[in-house]
């Protein structure tokens, strides 16, 4: 699944010569176990998400990898992974619920804001007296954005428990690492500083994922939100894309895309 | 013709709070969320009545409006307090990708709006919000003009599925709109009819303008006042019907010229029925520390003003 969800998203993004690989490549392998092996999902989708689990993207601009697993899992019908980003699309640049396209709840991009989605859509849940889980993935780079210091703060403070955050910690932003652009520091003692329950994972071994956040789940319930700190590498799939911020926001050319899909095996049929 | 009195006054914030307190009893999906102002936005009473859905935030208004916006999923119906400096323009992004945009029914209701916050001065004396917040689509705008119109308000959007902002204020003002109103969101009112020019107004200004008709009456002009609740969505009849037979027109508002309620009806005029039009509003200026009663006056938004205007624009017939 992950070879083929990585083989949609360079082909993606290679359509348009636009949108975000390098995080896409990075957080396959972590969507992939999300949809198909964590989160408890009823068939179709229900805006609401009433008795199951919710997912939510705060770090909008990997939509590629998202859109994949999307329409992988049931959500759409793969060919509509052909209108990323063109006009007249339900597949916006980054995700949006104007269009209608099953699987989001709310439009993110403008970073910083997930987190405290997430912690209002899992306050929802106990209010209605529902035991699932809020899933919320964001980037490491956007931990720079103080409303996530907010959300976190206020996580803790009302035992928001039922709660499991993800920190795609690759080390990486658009302008250079992240230790070179704004340094995240010691990211385990801050959120645990905040009053989280702080797991560390990483998120390029799928089995090994998975395990991690069996355990975070584990984990809820106990009186505090969970953080699953998952160490990835940047376009994690490609050899020539691996570790580095240069494809964070850029397409691969028709060479490259040809270089980057030989590496990945073709498992589900392409869209 | 109507005549409006008053008995009592009272402040808007405090229509605001009995409206949710009502809300409270009657519908278990409204949940309440305040940044640190519990006290000014008089939300006791509901949080008293229902400790589980209310919300503390602490100063933290940005992760209030994504907040507002998550619990929306799964059905509820969050209300959110603090001033309307804070309501909107430190939070317009989180206000227009995670509300307005994703189309969440979120109430963002704003208190202390205005010059007549007062002795706070201009940090905290927002002029530009209705400005701000009619220009997001999808986004409702209401600005009732005292306590009962304000409750009644509170009430009906708890009702209407979708993004709206509430705007009201500290001082306390007249209250002469019935106490067991119906409010209709869109629906402008006609409070006094009359023939040679219409005052629109909204919000505190709405007394001004009855207050300034009645001196107009003195000196023999008839002018009709519309109460103009809600900015977004406008009542384009009702503002073209009125103009259609009185042929000059003059907005009041407690809010920047630029952006707010005499704009759109600016705009209404240019594209449907062009006709003289003068605006009370603040004039491209941030306010000051004063009372209430002082900031209108130097900032020329009261009775007085309006009645300048209609003179002004009558010569323009």
């Amino acid at each position: 699944m992950a070879s083929q969800v990585r083989r949609d998203i360079l082909r993606m993004v290679h359509a348009v010569n636009s949108g975000h690989p390098g995080g896409s490549l990075g957080c396959t392998d972590f969507f992939v176990a999300l949809y198909f092996h964590i989160m408890e999902r009823k068939d179709g989708f229900d805006p609401d998400g009433k008795q199951e689990d919710l997912f939510f993207l705060s770090n909008g601009h990997i939509s590629p990898v998202w859109y994949s697993v999307l329409a992988r899992a049931g959500y759409f019908e793969v060919s509509e992974l052909a209108t990323f980003r063109k006009i007249n699309s339900r597949l916006q640049g980054h995700p949006a619920t104007e269009e209608g396209l099953p699987g989001i709840r709310i439009a993110s991009g403008s970073l910083g804001q997930g987190l405290s989605v997430a912690c209002g859509a899992a306050q929802t849940k106990k209010l209605n007296g529902e035991p699932n889980l809020v899933f919320a993935l964001m980037g490491d780079g956007e931990l720079e954005e103080g409303q996530v210091w907010e959300a976190a703060m206020y996580a803790a403070h009302h035992k928001i428990d039922n709660l499991i955050a993800t920190v795609d910690y690759n080390g990486q932003q658009i302008d250079g690492p992240t230790e070179e652009v704004m340094s995240l520091g010691d990211l385990k003692a801050k959120w645990e500083a905040f009053g989280w329950e702080v797991i560390e994972s990483n998120g390029n071994e799928i089995e090994s994922l998975i395990d991690s956040l069996e355990k975070a789940k584990a984990l809820t319930g106990k009186g505090k939100p969970i953080l699953n700190l998952m160490t990835t590498e940047m376009g994690y799939g490609v050899d020539f894309m691996v570790g580095t911020h240069k494809w964070h926001g850029v397409a691969p050319n028709d060479e490259q895309l040809a270089n980057a899909l030989g590496q990945l095996e073709e498992t589900l049929g392409d869209y | 013709m109507t005549k409006f009195t008053y008995t009592e006054k009272q402040d808007t914030r405090s229509g605001f709070g009995a409206g949710l307190a009502e809300l409270g009893r009657k519908n278990p999906d409204v949940v309440a969320l305040c940044a640190d102002l519990i006290g000014s936005l008089k939300m006791q009473e509901f949080i008293k009545e229902n400790p589980e859905r209310f919300f503390q935030v602490g100063i933290a208004e940005a992760n209030m409006m994504g907040l507002a916006a998550g619990m929306t999923i799964g059905g509820k119906i969050p209300f959110t307090g603090t001033f309307a400096n804070f309501s909107t323009g430190r939070v317009y992004d989180q206000i227009r990708q995670s509300i307005a945009y994703s189309e969440k029914n979120v109430k963002i209701c704003a208190s202390h709006a205005g010059l007549t916050l007062g002795e706070d001065g201009a940090t905290h004396q927002i002029l530009e919000d209705i400005g701000m917040m009619k220009m997001l689509p999808n986004m409702t705008v209401i600005n009732p003009c005292d306590y009962n119109q304000t409750k009644a308000a509170t009430i009906a959007i708890a009702d209407h599925h979708g993004p709206v902002y509430l705007r009201f204020g500290r001082p306390k003002v007249p209250i002469f709109t019935p106490a067991d109103q119906q409010f209709e969101i869109g629906k402008a009112l006609h409070l006094i009819k009359g023939k040679d020019v219409t005052i629109f107004a909204t919000g505190h200004l709405v007394w001004e303008a009855i207050e300034a008709e009645a001196e107009l009456a003195k000196a023999g002009i008839s002018a009709e006042v519309i109460n103009i609740h809600t900015i977004k969505p406008l009542d384009v009849e009702a503002i073209l019907n009125s103009v259609k037979k009185t042929g000059a027109v003059v907005t009041a508002e407690e809010h920047q010229m630029n952006g707010g309620l005499g704009d759109s009806v600016a705009q209404t005029l240019a594209l449907h029925h062009p006709a003289p039009l003068e605006m009370v509003a603040v004039n491209d200026s941030f306010g000051e520390s004063g009372t209430p009663d002082q900031l209108m006056k130097k900032y020329g938004i009261d009775a007085e003003n309006i009645v300048k205007a209609v003179n002004r624009v009558l010569k323009r017939k």
